[in-house]
This record gives C-alpha cells, sequence and structure tokens, in this order.
C-alpha cells in the first residue's frame, strides 16, 4: 500500500481507562461523569508529603490486557517518572512504566478486508496514570478537573507493522474488541476511554530507512485516525514529490476540513527525565498468579465465534453478531447454559433484543432482561406450551422484568395441547354442526376453516394449533 | 507555674501527670511561656499553635488516662511534616500560608499518644542545607552560642530540645538533617533504618532517602519516642513489616563483648583533629567499658558525597515540581500565561540553595546526563552498601564522628555549597545504605560539643540505643547545660 | 572519560525544564558554582562501575499493594479552598496556550 511511490509505515500508541473501582495510586473512585473534583484527595492533587500506593486490581486488569495481546508479563516491574509540567498533572511527573512494561512482544491478528490475516506486532503495554482534565475558557484562564487524574490506563505501543489508514482502523477495531473480551473497559471512544496516539511516515518504496515521523495525539475516533493518516499520507507524498522535507512535528486532525493541521516542530526528543519512581515498591509477578489472572480472562471473541460456529451450530456472520460486545456474548452464553435452544436463542439476541436496545438507547446490561427469563421463554416456545405469536405478549413481558411462564400463565397465554381435551372440544363442535360435516365429506374444504374457527373459540384461543389440526381431521375421517 | 526540662526527663514528667502533681494545661502553658521567653535569643520556631495546643492539652485533663508515657508531653515538630489545619511551610517562601488537610502518620500517632505538638520548628529550605540557614523566614542560633549556627536541616528542632524548650522535638534526616544538627548541639538524634517510620506527611526532598527521627536530651527518652512513631503504615509503599521491638530493651549500660568497628575514613582529611580526639577519647571509653574496638576500611566513603547530591538533587528535582502555584501555595501575581506562572512562581518562591538543587538534580536527569551521574551514582550506591555489609558481617556497629566540625559561625558557610555539601560526608553514606545512624554528645570543644555518631545494622537500632545509652550515663555529659538553661 | 563541565547555555537550558528563570548576574553564578559541584560529582568516574548493579531504593517491601476499593476521603471543598484561584469547583489558571506542555 501507499501513495504513488511511496509506501507508508504507521504506529499507534493506544491508551485505554481501565475501569477499577479505585485510581492507580489513590483510592478515590474512578467514575465517570461526576461534579469537577468530587473524586479527588491529597494524593490526586499532588499535596505536599503524600505517597502513592499501587491498585493490584489495576495491575491484574494490565495483565489481562497483556494476556490477551499474547505478550510477554514482565517478572519484575519497578514503577518509573515521566516528568513534565502541566495543570492536569499535578505532580508534574506521571507515574509509569517505561523501563519495565507489563507487557511485550505481544501481538494482535488482524481480519483486513480483503480476507487476509496480518500479525500487527504490539511492541509493550504500560500500565499508568491518566490526567486530569483541562477546559480552555473563553475568559483567558484554563480550568482543571483533576477527578480523571490517576485513573488507571492501559498504554499498547505496536511496532510499525501498519502500513495504510485502512489497516491502522481495523487494527484499532480489532484491538478494541480484544480489550472488551477482557472484561478490563468498555473502551467507549466517545468517553475518552479509549484514545490513540498516532504517528506516520512515508519512504520511497525500497528505502531501507524510515521517512520522518509525523505525531498527533489524543484522537478519540477510529474514523478520524483513518481520515487523519489518509490526510497525512498524501500531504508527506506532496512535500516530498516537490522536492520539499518532511519535518518531526506534531499535527492535529480537524475533522471539519478531514485535514491535519501544524501543532509545533519538534527539536529532538522531549527530555522528560525518566528515572525510577522510589515511592513505590517494585511489583514481582510470579507464574502462580499470572495463572490466577488467566483463569479469570474471559473468553476471547475469536473463540466464542468458533465455539458457537462447531458446537453449537450457529452461523458465522451471527457468531460475529453476538460478539460485538462482551455483555452480548457473555448473555448469549449464559441463556444457553439455561437451557435455551441455541439457535432460537442467537434469533431472538441479535433480532428482537437488539431492535429493543436501540429503540430505547440502552445498553444490554441496563435492561430487565435476564437470561434465565429469555431461556424460559425459549423453552415455552419449544415445548409447545405458548405458541411463537403468544411469545410477542411474553417477550415485551420478559424486557419489563417478569418471569415467563408466571406471566404466561396469569395471562392466558398458555397452549392447551392435551388430547383428552381437545378430544372434549372437537367432539362438541361435531355433534353441534352436523352440515360442516357434510360439507367436508362433499369436498369443501372451507368447512375446516369453520370448524377450527370454533374450536378457537370455544378454548379461548389456546389450543394448540397443529396437534387440533391433526386430530380434527382424524375425527372428521371416523364420522 | 514553671517548667525546666533540664531537670524532667519524660518518664519524670509522665509520673508527675499520673500523680496530678501538674496537669498537662499546665505543662502546656509553662512550655508556651519559656518558648515566648527564650525563643527571642534562638529563633527556634516558625510559629507555635497555643490555642489547639491548649485545646488538646484540656482534653487529656478531662481524660486523666496517663498510661502512655508522652501524654501530655510537648514536642516541636520540624516544619516539613504535614499537620492539618496548621500552617506547614518546609521554610519555604513558595507554601507560606499554607494549611495542609491532613496530619502526617507520625502526627496522627503522637497525637493519638497524646504528645501535644506546640510549635512548628525552623529548618532550612525544604530540608536542603546543614545550618537552618537557607530557611526562608528566620535565621536559627545554636543553644551553646548564639553567635553559631544549629546545624540543620533540623536546626529549629535541634535547639528547641537542647535549650530545654521542649522535652522532645521530631526531625527529619535525608543526609544528616538530624545527626549533625544533634552533634551541634550536644543532643540525641536518631534517623531510623529506612522504612522504620512511616514517609507519610513527611514533606519529600529525596524519596529514598529521608526518614523522621527524635531529637531528645538523653538516650532512654529518644527511644521511647521511636517506640512510639516507628512502625508498618500501608500508606507508605516503603514502610517495613519488620517487627518493631522495644527500642529501651538493651539499655543497661552494658556494652561487654560488643564488636565496635572505627573506619579509619572517618578520621581522614577535613576533620578537626580537636573534634577527632574527642571522639577516640569517647570510643576508648567504650573500650574501656568492655566493648572490642578495631580499625576497618569503607573504601567508598570519598564518594559518597558525590553519589548522594547527584540522587538526592535529582529525587528533589521531582519531587519539587508540585509546587507550581497551581493548586496551593504562592502564585506569583501578574503572569501573562501559564509558562509565566510557572517560571515566575517558582523563581519568586525558591530560595537559591533549593533552586542549585533543583538545577543539579534535572541535569543528572536529563538525557545525555543519566548514564554518567544518576545511573552512576546509583552504582557508587550499591559499593558503599556494600562497604558497609561487609564490616557488619564481623561488628555490630559502627562508631565515628558525626560531623567533621563543631558548629561553625551564622554566614560562614551559606555561600559557599563545594564546603558545604563536603561537610556531610560523614553522614551521608548512612542515609545512602539506609542505616540507623545516632548522634550523643561525645564531648566539648572550645566550649561546642562533638558529636559521636553510632551506626547500625538495619532494623537494629536496639544495639544502637544500647551503645549511646552506655556511653551517655559512663561519661554524664548531659549534666553539663548551655548558659540560656540559666534563663529558666 | 573525559569530564563534564556546564556551560552558560546548557545552565539556561536546565532552567527551562526545571521551570526556573535567572537573570544574567544569577547565571553567571549559577554556571560557577554548578561547574564546582560538577567536579565533584565527575570523581566518580575514577570508579569502575562495569559489573555493579545500580541501587536506586534500599526498600526491601516488594508487592505493597492495595486492593481495588474505592474510598472517597471526601477532602474535595478543603483542597479546593487551598487553591490559589478556583471557580465552580474547577481550578483556575491562566489559559493555557496551544502547543504548550505535553
Amino acid at each position: 500500500m501507499g501513495t504513488g511511490n511511496f509506501e507508508t509505515t504507521i504506529g499507534l500508541e493506544v491508551h485505554v481507562e481501565m475501569q477499577t473501582n479505585s485510581k492507580l495510586l489513590s483510592p478515590s473512585p474512578v467514575h465517570y461523569g461526576d461534579q469537577p473534583n468530587e473524586n479527588t484527595n491529597v494524593i490526586d492533587f499532588g499535596y505536599p508529603g503524600v505517597l502513592p500506593v499501587a491498585n493490584k486490581g489495576a495491575l491484574e486488569f494490565g495483565m489481562r490486557a497483556a494476556l490477551a495481546l499474547n505478550a510477554t508479563i514482565s517478572p519484575y516491574i519497578r514503577w518509573d517518572r515521566k516528568n513534565y509540567f502541566y495543570p492536569d498533572n499535578p505532580k508534574a511527573y506521571q507515574t509509569t512504566q517505561s523501563q519495565t512494561p507489563i507487557g511485550t512482544n505481544g501481538y494482535l491478528d488482524v481480519n483486513l478486508e480483503d480476507g487476509t490475516v496480518k500479525r500487527i506486532r504490539i511492541k509493550e503495554m504500560h500500565v499508568e496514570e491518566d490526567a486530569g482534565k483541562n477546559t480552555h475558557g473563553t475568559d483567558g484562564y484554563s480550568y482543571v478537573d483533576l477527578n480523571r487524574q490517576g485513573t488507571p490506563l492501559i498504554e499498547i505501543v505496536s511496532e510499525p507493522d501498519i502500513s495504510s489508514p485502512d489497516e491502522a482502523y481495523a487494527y484499532l477495531e480489532q484491538l478494541r474488541q480484544a480489550i472488551l473480551f477482557t472484561g478490563i473497559s468498555e473502551a467507549k471512544m466517545q468517553e475518552g476511554q479509549m484514545r490513540a496516539d498516532v504517528n506516520i511516515s512515508i519512504r520511497p518504496y525500497g528505502s531501507k530507512e524510515y521517512g520522518t515521523k509525523v505525531e498527533m495525539k489524543n484522537i478519540n475516533s477510529f474514523n478520524y485516525v483513518r481520515n487523519a493518516l489518509i490526510f497525512e499520507e498524501k500531504r508527506q507524498a506532496e512535500v516530498l514529490r516537490s522536492g520539499g522535507v518532511i519535518q518531526q512535528e506534531t499535527r492535529r486532525y480537524n475533522e471539519p476540513t478531514k485535514s491535519t493541521i501544524l501543532m509545533r516542530v519538534k527539536e529532538g526528543a522531549d527530555d522528560y527525565r525518566y528515572f525510577p519512581e522510589p515511592d513505590l515498591s517494585p511489583v514481582v509477578i510470579d507464574q502462580e498468579w499470572i495463572d490466577h489472572v488467566a483463569a479469570e480472562l474471559p473468553k476471547s471473541a475469536f473463540e466464542r465465534q468458533n465455539d458457537y460456529v462447531s458446537r453449537l451450530g450457529i452461523e458465522q456472520y451471527d457468531a460475529e453478531v453476538l460478539t460485538q460486545t462482551l455483555a452480548m456474548a457473555d448473555f448469549y452464553d449464559a441463556t444457553i447454559l439455561a437451557g435455551a435452544d441455541a439457535k432460537r436463542a442467537a434469533n431472538y439476541l441479535i433480532g428482537d433484543v437488539n431492535a429493543y436496545m436501540n429503540k430505547h438507547q440502552v445498553e444490554l446490561q441496563e435492561t430487565k432482561l435476564t437470561p434465565q427469563h429469555l431461556a424460559g421463554m425459549i423453552k415455552l416456545i419449544e415445548a409447545g406450551t405458548i405458541s411463537t405469536k403468544q411469545a410477542k405478549q411474553v417477550f415485551e413481558a420478559i424486557m419489563a422484568g417478569e418471569e415467563p411462564e408466571a406471566f404466561a400463565k396469569k395471562n392466558g397465554l398458555v397452549q392447551i395441547s392435551d388430547p383428552d381435551i381437545l378430544l372434549g372440544w372437537i367432539t362438541e363442535v361435531l355433534d353441534n354442526n352436523p352440515q360442516s360435516i357434510e360439507d367436508f365429506k362433499g369436498g369443501k374444504d372451507r368447512a375446516t376453516g369453520y370448524l377450527i374457527g370454533q374450536l378457537m373459540k370455544m378454548s379461548k384461543g389456546q389450543a394448540n394449533p397443529g396437534i387440533m389440526n391433526k386430530m380434527l381431521l382424524e375425527e372428521l375421517a371416523k364420522r | 507555674m514553671t517548667i525546666n526540662y533540664f531537670e524532667k526527663d519524660i518518664i519524670a514528667l509522665n509520673k508527675a501527670l499520673a500523680n496530678k502533681e501538674i496537669t498537662a494545661t499546665e505543662v502546656t502553658e509553662a512550655t508556651l511561656n519559656n518558648i515566648d521567653k527564650v525563643d527571642n535569643k534562638l529563633n527556634a520556631f516558625i510559629i507555635t499553635n497555643p490555642e489547639e495546643a491548649l485545646k488538646q492539652a484540656k482534653v487529656i485533663d478531662d481524660k486523666q488516662d496517663f498510661s502512655h508515657l508522652l501524654t501530655g508531653i510537648p514536642l516541636a515538630l520540624k516544619d516539613n511534616l504535614s499537620t492539618k489545619g496548621i500552617q506547614t511551610t518546609g521554610a519555604s517562601h513558595i507554601l507560606e500560608g499554607f494549611k495542609p488537610v491532613y496530619d502526617a502518620t507520625v502526627v496522627e500517632k503522637l497525637s493519638q499518644a497524646g504528645a501535644i505538638s506546640v510549635g512548628k520548628a525552623n529548618m532550612d529550605e525544604f530540608a536542603m542545607g546543614g545550618s537552618t540557614e537557607t530557611s526562608y523566614y528566620k535565621t536559627t542560633a545554636n543553644a551553646w552560642d548564639q553567635t553559631k549556627v544549629p546545624g540543620g536541616s533540623s536546626g529549629g528542632s535541634a535547639a528547641a530540645v537542647a535549650a530545654g524548650l521542649v522535652p522532645f522535638a521530631l526531625g527529619s534526616d535525608t543526609g544528616g538533617s538530624i545527626r549533625q544538627p544533634a552533634a551541634f548541639n550536644g543532643i540525641v538524634g536518631m534517623k531510623p533504618t529506612y522504612g522504620r517510620v512511616s514517609r507519610w506527611g513527611l514533606f519529600a526532598m529525596a524519596s529514598s532517602l529521608d526518614q523522621v527521627g527524635p531529637f531528645t536530651r538523653k538516650v532512654l527518652d529518644n527511644a521511647q519516642v521511636l517506640n512510639t512513631i516507628a512502625g508498618f503504615d500501608e500508606k507508605d509503599s516503603t514502610s517495613s513489616n519488620e517487627e518493631v521491638p522495644d527500642f529501651t530493651s538493651k539499655l543497661t549500660g552494658d556494652v561487654k563483648g560488643l564488636k565496635i568497628a572505627v573506619p579509619k575514613e572517618y578520621f581522614g582529611e577535613g576533620i578537626d583533629s580537636k573534634v577527632a580526639a574527642t571522639v577516640k577519647a569517647a570510643i576508648a571509653q567504650l573500650e574501656a567499658m568492655g566493648a572490642t574496638v578495631d580499625e576497618v576500611s569503607l573504601p567508598h566513603t570519598k564518594y559518597g558525597v558525590a553519589a548522594y547530591y547527584i540522587i538526592m538533587a535529582s529525587e528533589a528535582s521531582s519531587n519539587l515540581q508540585r509546587y507550581d502555584g497551581v493548586r496551593y501555595g504562592y502564585r506569583a501575581d501578574d503572569v501573562k500565561n501559564l509558562e509565566d506562572l510557572y517560571i515566575k512562581t517558582r523563581s519568586e518562591g525558591f530560595g537559591d540553595e533549593v533552586k542549585r538543587r533543583i538545577m543539579l538534580g534535572t541535569f543528572s536527569l536529563s538525557a545525555g546526563a543519566y548514564d554518567a551521574f544518576f545511573k552512576k551514582a546509583a552504582k557508587i550506591r550499591t559499593l558503599l552498601i556494600e562497604d558497609f555489609n561487609k564490616v557488619f558481617a564481623d561488628y555490630d556497629v559502627i562508631v565515628g564522628p558525626t560531623a567533621p566540625t563543631v558548629a561553625y559561625g551564622i554566614g560562614e558557610e551559606v555561600d559557599d555549597p563545594t564546603a558545604m555539601y563536603l561537610a556531610d560526608v560523614l553522614t551521608i553514606p548512612v542515609n545512602l545504605a539506609g542505616l540507623p545512624g545516632l548522634s550523643v554528645n561525645a564531648g566539648f570543644v572550645d566550649g561546642l560539643p562533638v558529636g559521636l555518631q553510632i551506626i547500625g545494622k538495619p532494623f537494629d537500632e536496639a544495639t544502637v540505643y544500647q551503645t549511646g545509652y552506655a556511653f551517655e550515663q559512663a561519661s554524664r555529659l548531659f549534666e553539663t547545660l548551655p548558659d540560656l538553661a540559666k534563663d529558666y | 572519560m573525559s569530564d563534564t563541565t556546564i556551560s552558560k547555555e546548557e545552565v539556561a537550558h536546565v532552567a527551562s525544564l526545571a521551570k526556573l528563570a535567572f537573570n544574567d548576574d544569577e547565571l553567571v553564578q549559577f554556571t560557577t558554582q554548578l561547574g564546582d559541584i560538577l567536579n565533584i560529582f565527575n570523581t566518580l568516574a575514577e570508579v569502575n562501575t562495569d559489573d555493579v548493579q545500580p541501587t536506586y531504593s534500599v526498600t526491601k517491601n516488594v508487592n505493597h499493594l492495595r486492593n481495588d476499593i474505592a474510598n472517597n476521603w471526601e477532602q474535595k471543598q478543603e483542597l479546593l479552598s487551598n487553591a490559589p484561584l478556583s471557580s465552580a469547583g474547577l481550578i483556575k489558571v491562566p489559559a493555557i496556550l496551544d502547543g504548550e506542555g505535553e
């Protein structure tokens, strides 16, 4: 890939906020959307004399991410300080793992649009602190909210294996899915839970040396990433073709014009004066701990798709839909475990349940539906206890949190399949309608329709139509 | 009601309180009166907090529970220990008027024991200095001669105890800041093993070196205060789980069979000959009491100063970045933008010595200097630790002078940073190795006290105290009082 | 290894990293003083440390960790009241210029 005579090299540094209960180095709650500075304490404010204590849960979430991305987990982690001044960075250093990353040498196999699979290597992964938030006022002031300060992040640094904007897009999408299935984050882009720093360079085909990198930071939409890279690919090619030189610079993506804008030119590397954090104890991770975390790690989307197709006989496409979110896949698994027919459960989740979620703009876990209730309804259908038509009412009820069998009974939605009861009704109807028997014998098909109508009336619509039909024909034949 | 801490140690005070011969309120009032009367000669306190102290004294008098030795006993806190609602400045302009919103763990422990803090003691700005002259607020004088420095950085704490203003005080020691002022003021100062006392609430200078410790006039009192402030703290990731013994358990006066090592490097170039002679006499006394004494070598001692100043300054440069005028403390006026705010606030808020160390540290960590300076210093630190390990394989304690000289005149060295740095040569290695180190009075040179430094194995403060106590009880130097004592 | 010395320009660069400003006289004085101190630092080069591991801390602690339990210490009001300037629960600082800082 590339543009004209150039090939493109893209590196991505993705930051994902890990949804722990508390912050990485302080016990303040990790919670989105609260009042400014609500979730802060003296540690988050970088008060004189405060000390950090690392969150075990955050490390274990980091280990989950490393396992999901096939990375080697470091047996020994010594935290580092990255020094820089900024109002959203109260200690003026960020606690990170530059020298001893929690994960190294991982990879993600990415399905590309042409059907091929490309392995994107992951260089390293760090558990580190997120910064707070600065809002820039129009009054000559900026405003600082430190709620987000200290939220644990997992930073995922790719090797420069990505060679087109589309590949970058595919990588990001599938990386997000891999992260989702570790259960460490919902990775919601619009809430900034997943953000990408991208760097891109181009070089003439065959050239051994990489071109000069241009960086763009904190892009929070995959489309923006792709657009920014498409623009940069072209811009850099034009610069080079016209005899110009690419400067090492930081640019910003501007969505309205789908272009990138120069922010600053870098003069050499930034000097962050990294050094080992003396306020934290080292972390030693043994195999037993890794095994413990691995045992808690949910199965990946890929594993589940294979399982659904081979064991449950689900179509590949449906399996992919079911594994778009961890919540949906977990729900499906639980529904099957509760005894539901695999295909019917898949159809309900992909069809009616998804439609419900879209209509009401809610997440699956925000509805009142439980796997037990969905499985209960499916079992009623399978047993012939309710008709698929009746099931529509039951579905409404289980979405409102009702128990399906109790609801069906309470509302007379139970189908009657008992031959003794059905035979009683048939005998009575036939006895009362000798003319219809005559018509039937005379070859008038309409007669059965009339008789069925009478039977449904008598059974208040509860008669199982299949069984009743069959029995009616048998009884007619006897007359 | 008057009180005289030259006459009453902590046990005597506790007895008087428990027997209702005196109330905590009376002790507190008398202490505050003494400070009013005497501290104009010393300037040991940045502030006193009579209101809070008397309030606490009243609670104690109401409760009448003196089962803890420190209940109702007044103390001074170095001004880098966080006290909720009470101004804590680190003796820096950048924290003028700053009232922390939480208590340091040591403050909390003392407060739970019922000890009453009467004020915040002067110090070198952010504990950077050896004379208490870099304080933004005032210059503290030596308790024995008010034309001399009290040492530093915990000079206010040391002078206050030596002058009898309080029975004990807390200081902090990063490169000698407890032991050297204890030596200069003829009192007892302990820097415990790294990790022995929680650092939560101690305004950090160098995180891998800082420790909090007590100043007292006598060893027994010192061990009792350490009993109260030591121990594991979940809020400090470097705080040790090591069991805390009773630090008074070995205070028998007996040192028979104790193996004492005397490093020849501690009597090398730059050590005042009279100081050396006084310390040697003290060591001879210990030998006469039944200890065995051998000369040993700590060959990397001379590299300690360079390694220390690189590591300390590097960590400090990072620790002091939080003073940026954004969230608390001083903020410069008339700033054009954020960058301007940072630069003006920090340039106006910090004094020269702090700036010097921030510059040294920032440089030592910068790209290109890191390997030759910061990392190199960390390797030298390993060699210094190995030196100590070798000696401690065969000996119980290492003994030598605390400082190369006695207290010097105010204004003599403050403008000569290299001379001041080199004067820390004897105390620095202890911090780099994280060992416990005690200074007790070894005698006097020209009327000024000389410090005897006793260094122990990690977490073996008990043996260090044992040695110090035996010498103190045999020499009875605490009976010699500074002229200030006549003021009571 | 040749000894490291420091120039006025380097001192100015380090000052900018540390967010400190010096006037010309101060810069000259600091350059001299830092140079003297670096001379002491340079003595470390005499020691062969090729096979020596660095010590960054003497703590023997490993895995001093906190369980992931949230606890709000409810310090917001006190923290904000210590801020030199705040408004509507936010800390106020002079405008951050585009591209400044990180």
